[in-house]
């Protein structure tokens, strides 16, 4: 009898049934880009056209412009972007090390700039801010998601994967319902498509600017009528790291176009 | 605000060539409110100019209708080696030009 109550007991705590389980399996993923329509997938592949790539362009000057009381540039210290930070955005959110917060990239490049360059931070989805984080993305293009999230991320893990399964908002519904169970069906005009994270920061025709991914997360939750959480609130890291995981193996995308 | 042009760096005397331009703009309607509910002010690229060794190649008389960011794309005759000098006005009367050299031969 004891046993058993034992046997009850480690039940109830034990991880939900869909832990670490892919709803969709990695041979299934599919990148926002094959739901596009075939006008924005020419203009995604084209590095002219694309206007995500304006930001590239300004985020390679500003990774070789002094900034701060240091009078230092990303550059000074990381040299060139394009072999240092090469690998680096497919391996995001990551956990500092020092504080056991997880860093997005976003997160990364302004303790950098406060830190070490001793500069005032970017505001949130600034264009600077943007322009140097898809600078940093754009180098690892065209190379497979691999978010870490064992040791210190697990727990980050972990709850941004809780996020993606809790209904949230007026409408109750929760990520999976759109993004896992109803991917490829029809919203509205638009398709559904599986909510991957590779091409961020992404420009999108609805902003008719470049976003980061915490922007896109935000525009979900407002479609569901949920309470928008700030930009840089953890939760939104936890949830990157969680979809960093399910994406793994998609290739990034930096700039990508979407609708 | 920084623009692209994109013309082949050489053509043939008489050949067609194809000319697109991208100009980084915000290109803001007018229609639009802020937060706080306080209409944002109109500022569009309301002229695109190019210019060919001094002739003018392709006028667009551009509105709010316009996508931010605005792309264009146009054809031209290359008859002799020169420059090509887009340049553009918004309406806060900022403007902005960008350049591209094409080598001319036979």
């Amino acid at each position: 009898m004891k046993a058993l109550l034992l046997l009850a007991a480690g039940m109830l705590v034990a991880a939900p049934a869909w832990t670490q389980n892919r709803v969709i399996p990695q041979a299934g993923l599919k990148s926002g880009f094959e739901f596009l329509s075939p006008d924005l997938k020419k203009m995604q592949l084209d590095d002219f056209a694309n206007p995500g790539t304006l930001w590239v362009d300004r985020g390679e000057k500003l990774w070789r412009a002094e900034a701060g009381a240091a009078k230092k540039s990303c550059a000074d210290c990381h040299g060139d972007a394009r072999a240092s930070m090469k690998g680096v955005a497919a391996r995001y959110p990551q956990v500092d090390r020092h504080s056991g917060d997880l860093m997005t990239l976003e997160a990364r490049i302004l303790q950098s700039r406060v830190e070490r360059q001793k500069a005032v931070p970017f505001a949130r989805e600034s264009e600077d801010l943007l322009a140097l984080s898809a600078y940093v993305a754009y180098q690892s293009r065209g190379m497979a998601m691999e978010a870490d999230i064992e040791g210190a991320a697990r727990k980050h893990f972990d709850a941004g994967e809780a996020m993606f399964f809790r209904r949230r908002g007026q409408l109750n519904l929760n990520c999976a319902h759109c993004h896992d169970a109803n991917w490829g069906r029809t919203l509205y005009a638009e398709r559904i498509s599986q909510g991957q994270p590779n091409a961020y920061p992404a420009y999108r025709l609805e902003w008719q600017t470049l976003g980061s991914l915490e922007r896109r997360l935000r525009a979900c939750l407002s479609g569901v009528r949920a309470e928008i959480l700030p930009f840089g609130s953890p939760e939104y890291a936890d949830l990157a790291l969680y979809l960093s995981w399910r994406a793994k193996g998609l290739p990034i995308e930096t700039p990508g176009v979407r609708r | 605000m920084s623009a692209r042009i994109q013309i082949p760096a050489e053509a043939k005397r008489g050949e067609i060539i194809e000319v697109r331009i991208l100009i980084q703009h915000v290109m803001e309607t007018g229609y639009r409110f802020d937060d706080r509910g306080t209409p944002i002010a109109r500022n569009v690229i309301t002229s695109i100019l190019c210019n060919y060794n001094g002739r003018e190649v392709m006028r667009a008389d551009t509105s709010s209708g316009i996508a931010a960011n605005p792309y264009l794309q146009f054809c031209m005759l290359a008859e002799a080696s020169g420059e090509l000098v887009l340049s553009w006005v918004d309406d806060e009367g900022v403007r902005g030009t960008e350049r591209a050299s094409l080598s001319v031969s036979g």
